[in-house]
């Protein structure tokens, strides 16, 4: 295996390697071993050649958090074996490059979810675990971190640690999370949920301003099993943040009279064309025209317009795929923000501060002239990772199209959002920053936590050999 | 913000290469000065940084006529730079030639400097601003490559040969999203031009502002100074017996 990766020389592996968003994309020399073997060879061959390795799932961050610029990236998703499964105990033992959607495909029909899944299917297992992602019900479930019960990291040096919450325990808060600093994570186990049914009970609930979107919010988190907001940025005056709710329940036992039915993953799959017309792979292309602030401005109001009115109070069932995996609707979306592509800008912000900062958030980008063409909000709680993102409180998702004439204006925007959030002891997400200043970081997660993960980081990589953009814009030494 | 994050200038320690790493590093971009004399290249290095109060220029000794080295040397800059937005060939020579020299060893120095060396260095940065699907490729060619003068046979055929791969450069990477731009410059004041009297000689800091602004306007042929373009015309448009009369 060793020989065979070396075989071929490095200049033919320089690959154009882009962040999900399509903003951000470096020239990299790729590697994508199968087994642990293939990974050390790679770590020898960047030693070799003086380089850094950067470790890259599906490339599904939005900025630069896989990307590796000039060096090694390290693409793990050949490695996609499911190595054990338990349908009595919902127990999973997969490799690194297994994705959501390989994973919820093997189980769905033995009555078992994800417990976390991200708004795509298509992450890695592994990054979603260095990433330590959560779902549209982190308030309640934690993220995915919470459902890891134990993982292998190979170290640089070649050793192998397992770690769970009763080895290597502090290495296990740390990895999970640890954007990939650390270790590879190798092989993970995951605990699923017990469901009783291919089935979600669904209720749209339109919101006319953000007050009202927080007070749903906080009303029906008691009784939701997942909860998710969407807002119209163009809204302004008494209108901002309007926009709507869907909240989402598990069935009971006994509810669904045919879980057998419900449970097969034909029942699951999103349908592959709208109105049974018009193939969903062309669906960004008709897209495109729309992607500008006047089409994406119309496009919001006639949503918002009809959260309110036909279809606010809507309750009905659908597939927890259908649920949970509203990103994948339409594929390729993203296409439709070439070729500028887009930055997704989500802050984590404390629940006594969130609706001011947001309501401010939402305003500047409106007095910016760069309003975000989606907006997503969830609850969110503290979790026990040293690199984390959550807070007891709320984040809003916004997603801005990127074009040459305001990219510097909205590096400007973000700044000032970031001061926003700071202020109010608010956090941000890797798997999503494009922006993010280092001093920005440092003060949202705290100069304890840092030098405590710089720490670790030097103890299990004491050559640096584990690097990435994001981890040289944030945390690298400064030229 | 820059408007190019990271370069390459080759043939900077002098000349129109040096004020265009200048002009660059004032604009804060990351550049690496690749020339042959590596006292003149740390003396610009120390320069350009102790003006930009931080350290945005890096000296890489080297000849370009070593073609054995570049791709070496090339991947050791990228990797420095964290990446490549734009290459700037300008490197180059042109010995006095006596009205009835034929040298060939001097011809071929000129040809190594002029013309193999900038193969050499702008092919690897095509193969990589193909794969990247953007970058700008600046190649310093002169309107002496416009016609054959009795003056200087061997330089005006380097830049004819330069304008050729140039524009076969062009055709294949711009439809993939990089872009080539090649420069001919009228008589510019440098090393190169010392001593000699030539009509309408401009300065090399002016000379690098309009060869920077080309690039960023994506320019594909750009005559510097503009005049220049139709002066060219017209000189291209004389019939050949004629000019071979006029000696121009």
């Amino acid at each position: 295996m060793a020989e065979h990766l070396n075989n071929k020389p490095a200049e033919q592996r320089l690959e154009k390697v882009e962040g999900w968003g399509m903003s951000s994309s470096a020239l990299s020399y790729v590697y994508r071993p199968v087994n642990i073997e293939g990974i050390q060879s790679v770590f020898d061959a960047a030693r070799q050649s003086g380089r850094s390795v950067g470790l890259r799932g599906a490339g599904r961050s939005y900025g630069d958090a896989s990307l590796n610029a000039e060096n090694l990236t390290l693409d793990l998703t050949r490695m996609r074996r499911i190595l054990d499964w338990n349908p009595e105990t919902g127990i999973i033992r997969v490799e690194t490059g297994v994705s959501i959607q390989q994973l919820w495909q093997y189980t769905v029909e033995d009555g078992w979810w994800p417990n976390v899944v991200s708004g795509t299917m298509f992450p890695t297992l592994g990054g979603a675990a260095a990433m330590n992602i959560h779902g549209k019900n982190n308030w309640k479930a934690g993220p995915i971190g919470d459902h890891i019960l134990d993982f292998e990291l190979l170290l640089p040096s070649g050793a192998l640690k397992h770690c769970s919450r009763t080895e290597n325990v502090e290495l296990f808060h740390a990895a999970i999370g640890g954007f990939g600093m650390l270790g590879v994570i190798t092989q993970l186990t995951l605990q699923l949920k017990k469901i009783h049914s291919g089935w979600l009970k669904v209720e749209a609930i339109g919101v006319k301003n953000l007050e009202e979107l927080f007070q749903v919010f906080e009303e029906r988190l008691p009784v939701s099993d997942y909860l998710v907001g969407w807002i119209d940025c163009f809204a302004s005056g008494d209108a901002l943040g309007r926009g709507q709710i869907h909240q989402a329940n598990y069935l009971a036992a006994g509810e669904d009279t045919n879980p057998v039915q419900s449970l097969r993953v034909e029942n699951q799959e999103l349908p592959d064309s709208l109105f049974g017309l018009v193939p969903k792979s062309i669906m960004w292309r008709l897209m495109k025209p729309f992607v500008n602030d006047s089409g994406m401005q119309a496009i919001n109001y006639a949503k918002s317009l009809s959260a309110t009115t036909v279809s606010h109070g809507q309750a009905h069932i659908q597939s927890h795929a259908g649920f949970a995996f509203l990103l994948d609707y339409v594929p390729n979306w993203k296409h439709a923000y070439k070729p500028g592509g887009l930055i997704q800008y989500q802050s984590f912000v404390p629940k006594e501060s969130a609706q001011a900062v947001f309501s401010e958030q939402i305003k500047l980008a409106q007095s910016y002239g760069i309003v975000p063409y989606l907006g997503v909000f969830k609850r969110h709680r503290p979790d026990n990772f040293l690199i984390s993102h959550a807070v007891d409180g709320y984040s809003l998702a916004l997603d801005f199209a990127v074009t040459p004439e305001k990219k510097g204006a909205l590096r400007s925007l973000a700044a000032e959002m970031d001061r926003l959030v700071l202020n109010a002891g608010g956090r941000f997400y890797f798997a999503k920053d494009s922006v993010l200043h280092r001093s920005a970081a440092l003060e949202a997660l705290g100069q304890e936590r840092v030098s405590k993960f710089l720490a670790l980081k030097q103890e299990c990589d004491p050559e640096s050999l584990f690097q990435t953009n994001l981890y040289r814009r944030l945390f690298g030494p400064q030229l | 913000m820059p408007h190019w994050k990271y370069a390459i200038v080759v043939g900077a320690s002098s000349g129109i290469g040096a004020a265009l790493a200048q002009a660059l590093t004032a604009d804060g971009t990351q550049v690496a000065l690749v020339a042959r004399r590596a006292d003149a290249l740390s003396l610009l290095e120390e320069k350009l940084n102790s003006s930009a109060g931080q350290v945005l220029a890096r000296s890489y000794s080297s000849d370009v006529t070593d073609i054995g080295t570049i791709p070496s040397l090339f991947a050791e800059i990228t990797q420095d730079l964290g990446g490549l937005d734009l290459i700037i060939y300008a490197a180059g020579t042109m010995p006095r030639i006596g009205p009835e020299e034929y040298d060939t060893e001097k011809d071929a120095g000129t040809i190594a400097a002029n013309f193999t060396g900038a193969v050499a260095w702008l092919n690897e940065a095509a193969s990589r601003f193909e794969k990247a699907g953007s970058g700008t490729i600046v190649g310093i060619s002169s309107v002496a490559g416009d016609r054959g003068r009795r003056g200087s046979p061997v330089y005006g055929a380097t830049k004819a040969a330069l304008n050729t791969y140039l524009e076969s450069l062009r055709n294949r990477i711009e439809r993939r999203g990089a872009f080539v731009v090649t420069v001919k410059p009228g008589p510019v004041d440098t090393p190169m031009t010392q001593g000699l009297k030539m009509p309408g000689m401009i300065s090399a800091e002016r000379a690098a502002a309009e060869i920077l602004l080309a690039a960023k306007d994506k320019v594909r042929v750009a005559y510097v100074p503009a005049k220049w373009k139709p002066i060219m015309a017209v000189i291209c448009a004389i019939p050949a017996p004629l000019f071979k009369w006029l000696n121009i």
